[in-house]
């Protein structure tokens, strides 16, 4: 018991940085109507790309901002497969998370992982996250300021409020319209291809962000750091709309509630660690669980389904 | 306005599903002409409509909008030209979005979409406005999603968002058929209302004779793919239903279309 009140500071951090992943997730699986797979290799090219660069001195925000850019690449091609190929869009992710395997190996120099030296105090100093800042500033030697759920938060709330912004523009608006109703967009003169590809982009540039952030938490990227992103992004999506759809009807409210979704995602998996499960079972337990919520809905319609039709038939 | 040359179109082709929907159509609408389109089920209605908004490429044969060669553009650049409401009253609006939402996306339709707030307080105002000239009590609603709306709203709704930017021509499909006759004669009303007072060039497509007699100054029937009958002026405004069945009848050379198969 203690110790997983011990491990929930750490396991915060690491929810909010994978919220932010959700996030981009929540752009593609409910704005867009696409479950988008390529998730699950951006993350790790986001990684990689971080720890390749800023292990070679390149500036820490510059790095993140590579990583950003690298994953809106990948979103491209995904997006370009998808309508400029018509690949139906879940093949598309597939192919392009198949490809990215090989891609973020090569990022990696053809190794399975890379570190960032942490072990030099400078490099760690000038990390804007670290699993080492958690035990830091419990015993103090660290501000609080300095906290991955203090900075992780702040940089959160950031950019939900940019998407905010982006997602309330002509711009966004036509974005959500292609989600909402593609005929209809069409018809409004906006060209889907363009919007679908756009927000696939931004997803997977989110992603893969958020990829950078986790490797620099770890210290190290490795090639399987994305496996099952998808997931774990929905499962986010999911707790957090479970929870807070309700009461979050605000779109920036509705992103924050990503955000925890995946904050208590991650506690709880903490919670069944600490209860003695054989952490290989983890994936199996968080398709079980998404695979139960995303089917709740549909077996609640079946459930209602039947009174409705049967006092349609009293009232015929 | 409109200028269609003998278009072709032709779905499945070189398959045992091939269908040959339009097959050779010529049509030609003045400016403020509100011309309205019978034929029974399959006879290319809603094709001729799709194949003037772009939903997808003719096989031959060429589409202008006043002036504008349309024919190669894609749906999403025709639109600038074309305000469009379909049969299903799902199909015209973004069901997640809120009202005012969608009539701030049809304001904006065919011009670029940028960095720019996709409402203004003004435009609320003017939405309200017309929201209240429906009489749908939908100017309290704003940001009520449309997923909420009835088949009526939502259609009433899909006709301001048409006429907002006015377009160069309406295309309506159907868009009555799926109401209630309460709600689709009051739709009807709207419609009139809302061509009248733009003087909107426009095609009505319905499957009843009486709503194709009684409204527009122009009528045409459709049957396998071609127009077979076309009246306008005094003759379409004297005519009968049972003229416009013996009509049909000479033009497409059967003489077992009933009424009801017509209606069907
Ligand atoms: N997208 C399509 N794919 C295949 N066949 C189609 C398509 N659209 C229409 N058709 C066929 O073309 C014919 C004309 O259809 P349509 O124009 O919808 O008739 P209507 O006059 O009833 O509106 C029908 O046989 C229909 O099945
Ligand atoms: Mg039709």
């Amino acid at each position: 018991m203690l110790d997983f009140i011990g491990a929930i500071p750490g396991a915060a951090s690491q929810g909010l940085i994978w919220g932010i992943m959700a996030i981009g997730v929540y752009i593609t699986y409910r704005i867009l109507d696409i479950a988008d797979l390529t998730v699950d290799g951006s993350f790790c090219t986001g990684g990689a790309v971080f720890v390749v660069l800023y292990a070679s001195g390149t500036n820490i925000w510059l790095a993140m901002l590579a990583a950003f850019v690298v994953g809106m690449v990948a979103g491209l091609v995904t997006g370009l497969l998808h309508t400029g190929c018509g690949i139906p869009a879940i093949l598309s992710g597939i192919l392009t998370q198949l490809g990215l395997w090989s891609v973020n190996l090569a990022i990696m120099g053809m190794k399975a992982n890379v570190s960032i030296n942490v072990i030099d105090k400078e490099v760690l100093n000038k990390l804007l996250v670290s699993l080492r800042f958690v035990q830091d500033v419990a015993k103090g030697d660290r501000p609080f300021t300095q906290h991955p759920i203090f900075v992780v938060g702040i940089f959160t709330l950031v950019l939900i409020g940019l998407l905010y912004w982006f997602f309330g523009t002509e711009l966004g608006a036509s974005l959500r319209a292609t989600g909402s109703n593609a005929r209809m967009a069409s018809a409004q003169g906006i060209n889907i291809n363009f919007t679908k590809v756009l927000a696939l982009m931004i997803s997977n540039g989110m992603v893969a962000l958020s990829g950078s952030l986790l490797a620099q938490y770890q210290s190290f990227a490795d090639i399987n750091m994305g496996r099952g992103a998808i997931v774990i992004g929905l499962a986010a999506v999911i707790i957090g709309d479970v929870l807070f759809g309700k009461l979050f009807r605000n779109f920036a409210l509705s992103l924050l509630a990503v955000s925890i979704g995946a904050i208590l995602y991650y506690i709880v998996i903490q919670a069944v660690l600490a209860m003695g499960l054989n952490s290989n079972y983890l994936k199996l337990l968080s398709a079980a669980v998404v695979a139960i919520f995303l089917s709740v809905p549909y077996w609640k319609s079946k459930v209602h389904a039947k009174p409705a039709r049967k006092e349609a038939a009293k009232n015929a | 306005m409109l200028e269609v040359k003998n278009i072709f179109k032709t779905f499945n082709a070189h398959t045992v599903n091939e269908k040959c929907a339009l097959q050779g159509v010529d049509l030609q609408l003045n400016e403020g002409d509100f011309v309205t389109v019978i034929g029974g089920n399959g006879a290319g209605k809603s094709t001729l409509l799709n194949a003037v908004a772009g939903v997808w490429p003719v096989d031959d044969g060429s589409i202008t909008i006043d002036g504008v060669d349309v024919t190669h553009l894609p749906e999403y650049k025709r639109a600038k030209f074309i305000g469009r409401v379909f049969q299903d009253p799902m199909m015209g609006t973004a069901p997640t979005m809120q009202i005012e939402e969608n009539l701030a996306l049809a304001a904006r339709r065919g011009q670029a979409r940028g960095l720019g707030w996709h409402i203004s307080k003004e435009e609320r105002e003017q939405y309200r406005q017309l929201l209240k000239d429906l009489d749908l009590g939908l100017e309290d609603r704003l940001t009520s999603k449309v997923g909420l709306l009835s088949g009526g709203q939502r259609q009433a709704l899909t006709l301001l968002m048409a006429s907002l930017k006015k377009p160069k021509l309406l295309l309506l499909d159907e868009h009555t058929a799926a109401l209630d006759p309460k709600t689709a004669a009051k739709v009807l009303e709207i419609s009139d209302r809302i061509v009248l007072e733009n003087n909107l060039t426009t095609m009505m497509v319905t499957h009843n004779m009486k709503d194709a007699i009684a409204h527009g100054n122009r009528l045409i029937m459709m049957h396998e793919g071609r127009i077979v009958v076309d009246v306008s002026g005094e003759r379409k405004k004297n005519l009968t239903v049972p003229e416009l069945l013996e009509l049909f009848n000479r033009a497409s050379g059967t003489d077992v279309v009933s009424d009801k198969m017509l209606l069907a």
